[in-house]
């Protein structure tokens, strides 16, 4: 199965990725800048992900919140969404309306700054503290991601702090730091815009080069650091959380190698492997056989730079403790590091990776999303189409070679949630104890 | 620079809802099937008339374990052979239970299709239900239970349910069930269930996808033999409000940084004359990014990360809510600003502006609602399960594009009760509970979770 796919770039150097597909009236517009949080300086922690919430507050044709409403009436979704190495703009609409999501996301690219203003800037920086407080700070296990990051990333590596930011650094935020960071990274030469499903590819093509040829190339981007690192991180890492959490809960970290590269493929069936589905490892061997676990996953981070992180993540049963369910992942971990895998288990990964990234294809939005992600990290939007051949090469041989290397206790982080003392009672215990 | 110039509207192309047949096989199995060729893949939907509110009382959670367990072995293959079955096939077997139905779903791609369909047949027709299983799957219910605890959304939902039904409703107690129901149920609860509502007749599959209805029909007669004849039982709901009056229900949560805010009363049942207008009402008032509560609580004031008001449409009345987290110094504000929304809806008409805002999203959205084998399946099962006409589909955004200003104020009118409104807040009782007693929403009770 592949998609069409047509590229071409403008004289201001963006990139823009066009596949059609007339089977529903639908057209989805995707945009790529390649900014996260690992381009934020030191104390700007939030910033990238606050400014995306700028994004939304007008631009110089386009009034506050007005870009939403615009979407919105003409029958369309949309959204936006930042990540450590990138941030993505999208709507999917009817596609007669698809030329207004292409001028309103021209308009913000091109001219944001005049509708930039105090008021605005504070009024969001209170939404994204009470979205840290939302999805961070009062959920159970809400300070995962950032945890997780300053474990396993060394001090100053760019994937090492915050995505959504301390409260102290979102605080500081100025309007002279969204004018900065819009004329550094908010340009075509740093954007890829894809659009997919029903439309005309030479009209589109018109419309773009009109909307966003007069927008202006940037003058470059600060280099990030070096962010290469060495395969393992050299002896086991360990941090202990006790946090308002009903459950004992461990995230397990590997480094493991960067998206997109041969071994990447290796490292993401052995993450299906162990913790893919309720015929993976993990969950058969914890929740469903010894019964020791609630819940138990895997899954790897997609970095593209540097280095990929590949996490398992095991959810205590109540009666079991913190230590002893990081004895049974250890456990199985070990096995799996000194045994390796077996053909079947590969197998069955691929089968339901493949079955995944097809049916994700239905999508035109998705379609779009990933046309972006592939333009954006290689330049090369059509190994879309490559996907489920670079998954279908992996070998039981090179899935043991990448177990083998990422796999040993040289190569752990745990991140182990422990529920703080009083949060269950006692009688709740018993209760849950006595029927399992 | 980018053009100040606003592109216009092109012209629409026109778009149906996928096409589908609609039969009864000589099993007395209801199958419904649509083609859809974009993408090799396939989705199969079995909706059984089994959902929560069939669980009898004292055993809620039934309909949901039984649901969870069908997949946990056959006589010929144990749970964990059928899952390595499935998955090596490239597709997972998912099933559970709503209120008003359980279903088993899968989704493959269409090379693989026979041999998952028939291997689906056989998990649903012939389940053995091991006990030991059954009691992993309670322990497992009974871990989430516990983890609820300090999941404020979650607990919130859950007290919010509690505290607007009476307590013989099915709906004031949670759709899994509760430690003390789920604990006590047995592997002879399930087999009854099982054999009560798994019928021929309370049974609908869905085939969604890249397969004819020739191949779709030969398939599921062949998977599907083994069934019990018959319908399932008829069942009285009880769905009356437990207070009439408005009440303030806080659950402590000391040190919280955030009160997760629900607000509302019993709604409207899922097949109302008037579901279309109070869909539009409730877009306006918050069911859109442009929505009034949103744009007040979020854009406003910065209270909060998100607001939104929805309806839960059950086949009796689910509720009806607003529902957020604020930060909770503004919580007694945050308040008053919702009463104040849903008042004013209720006695100003919208503005055309508004009105047009969000008829045309419902209308515009229509399509890409359906883009994937899945959501096409999930809206036929809603046909078959709230029993709407077969012309649903065909005539709902006529239906949205009939609504007017006048239409919607009548829906505010008639269905939005300020005098009947509770509210649950979880957050910390000690900083919100005066300023909260201070607004007048109701008597304040607090309680420990």
């Amino acid at each position: 199965m592949r998609i069409p796919i047509e590229t071409f770039h403008l004289d201001n150097g963006l990139l823009v990725t066009l596949s059609e597909d007339h089977t529903a009236p639908i057209a989805a517009v995707n945009l790529w800048y390649h900014v996260g949080s690992a381009n934020e300086k030191a104390g700007k922690t939030g910033f990238a992900h606050l400014f995306e919430h700028m994004l939304f507050q007008g631009s110089a044709h386009v009034k506050s919140n007005e870009h939403f409403e615009l979407i919105q009436r003409a029958g369309g979704t949309l959204n936006g969404s930042t990540w450590l190495e990138r941030t993505n703009y999208f709507e999917t609409v009817p596609s007669n309306e698809l030329a207004l999501a292409l001028w309103l996301e021209a308009d913000r690219m091109g001219d944001l700054l005049p509708a930039m203003t105090q008021e605005k800037l504070d009024n969001q920086r209170d939404v994204v503290k009470n979205e840290r407080r939302w999805a961070v700070d009062n959920q159970p296990y809400g300070t995962m991601l950032e945890k997780m990051q300053e474990l396993v990333f060394p001090p100053s590596h760019p994937f090492q702090h915050s995505l959504i930011g301390s409260m102290e650094d979102l605080s500081s935020a100025s309007l002279a730091d969204v004018a900065q960071f819009f004329a550094t990274y908010y340009t075509p030469d740093n954007a890829v815009l894809s659009i997919a499903g029903d439309f005309d590819s030479a009209e589109a093509r018109r419309v773009v080069s009109e909307y966003f040829g007069p927008i202006p190339r940037g003058r470059g981007k600060p280099p990030l650091p070096l962010m290469t690192l060495p395969p393992a991180f050299g002896s086991p890492l360990r941090e202990v959380v006790h946090d308002n959490v009903s459950l004992p809960r461990l995230f397990m970290a590997f480094r493991s190698p960067v998206f997109g590269s041969d071994e990447y493929y290796a490292a993401s069936v052995a993450s299906a492997v162990l913790g893919m589905r309720k015929g993976s490892r993990l969950h058969r061997s914890l929740v469903r056989e010894r019964q020791v676990a609630a819940d138990a996953g895997a899954f790897t981070f997609d970095l593209a730079k540097g280095t990929d992180i590949l996490v398992a993540d095991v959810t205590a049963r109540p009666e079991t403790s913190p230590a002893r369910l990081e004895e049974e992942v250890e456990r199985e971990i070990d096995l799996i590091h000194r045994e390796g895998v077996v053909d079947e288990e590969v197998n069955r990964a691929i089968a339901l990776i493949e079955t995944d990234l097809v049916a994700s294809l239905q999508s035109a939005g998705e379609r779009a999303d990933r046309l972006s992600m592939f333009a954006t990290y290689f330049g090369k939007p059509e190994l879309i189409n490559e996907q489920v051949d670079r998954y279908r090469v992996v070998t039981k041989r090179k899935v043991n070679a990448l177990i083998s290397e990422r796999f040993g206790r040289d190569n752990r982080a745990s991140l182990v949630y422990v529920p703080r003392e009083g949060v269950e009672s006692e009688s709740v215990l018993a209760a849950a104890a006595g029927t399992g | 620079m980018v053009t100040a110039l606003r592109p216009k509207s092109g012209q629409p192309r026109s778009y149906h809802f996928p096409e589908f047949h609609d039969e009864t096989l000589p099993s007395g199995i209801r199958l419904v099937t649509a083609t859809v060729t974009k993408l090799p893949v396939v989705t199969v939907l079995v909706v059984v008339d089994a959902g929560s509110t069939n669980d009898p009382p004292g055993k809620e959670g039934i309909a949901a374990l039984t649901a969870g367990t069908i997949l946990e072995g056959t006589e010929r293959l144990d749970g964990a052979e059928l899952t390595e079955r499935f998955e090596l096939l490239g597709t997972s077997i998912e099933s559970g239970a709503d209120w008003d139905s359980s279903f088993v779903k899968i989704t493959t791609l269409s090379d693989r299709m026979e041999e998952a369909t028939q291997l689906l047949g056989e998990v649903i027709s012939n389940p053995v239900f091991p006990e030991r299983e059954v009691e992993r799957l309670k322990a497992e219910r009974l871990a989430e239970i516990l983890q609820l605890e300090t999941e404020p959304r979650g607990l919130a939902d859950e007290k919010f349910s509690e505290f607007l039904y009476q307590q013989d409703s099915r709906y004031s107690k949670p759709d899994e069930g509760s430690m003390e129901s789920v604990s006590a149920l047995s592997r002879k609860d399930v087999q009854e269930f099982f054999g009560t509502r798994y019928r021929a007749g309370a049974t609908s599959v869905i085939v969604v996808g890249d397969i004819s209805t020739e191949n779709a029909r030969a398939l599921i007669n062949r998977a599907f033999q083994n069934w019990l004849p018959g319908a399932a039982p008829d069942q009285p709901l009880v769905a009356k409000a437990r207070s009439t009056r408005k009440s303030v229900h806080v659950v402590d949560k000391p040190d919280a940084p955030q009160s997760e805010l629900r607000v509302g009363h019993v709604g409207l049942p899922r097949k109302h004359p008037d579901f279309f207008p109070a869909l539009v009402m409730n877009a306006v008032l918050g069911g859109l990014f442009g929505s009034r509560i949103n744009l007040n609580l979020r854009e406003e004031h910065g209270y909060t990360y998100g607001a939104s008001s929805f309806y839960d449409w059950r086949r009796g009345p689910g509720p009806f809510v607003v529902s957020t987290a604020v930060q909770s110094e503004v919580t007694a504000p945050a308040l008053r600003e919702i009463f104040s929304e849903i008042e004013r809806i209720r006695v100003e008409k919208i503005s055309e502006e508004e009105l047009s805002l969000a008829r045309d999203y419902l209308d515009g959205v229509f399509p890409i609602r359906y883009e994937t084998t899945g959501a096409i399946a999930s809206a036929l099962a809603t046909l078959v399960i709230y029993d709407l006409p077969e012309d649903y589909y065909d005539s709902y955004r006529k239906n949205i594009r009939g609504v007017s200003v006048d239409t919607v104020l009548g829906a505010a009118k008639s269905h939005l009760h300020p005098d009947e409104l509770q509210t649950v807040v979880v957050g910390d009782a000690r900083v919100i509970r005066d300023s909260v007693a201070d607004l007048k929403v109701g008597d304040v009770h607090v309680h420990t979770p």
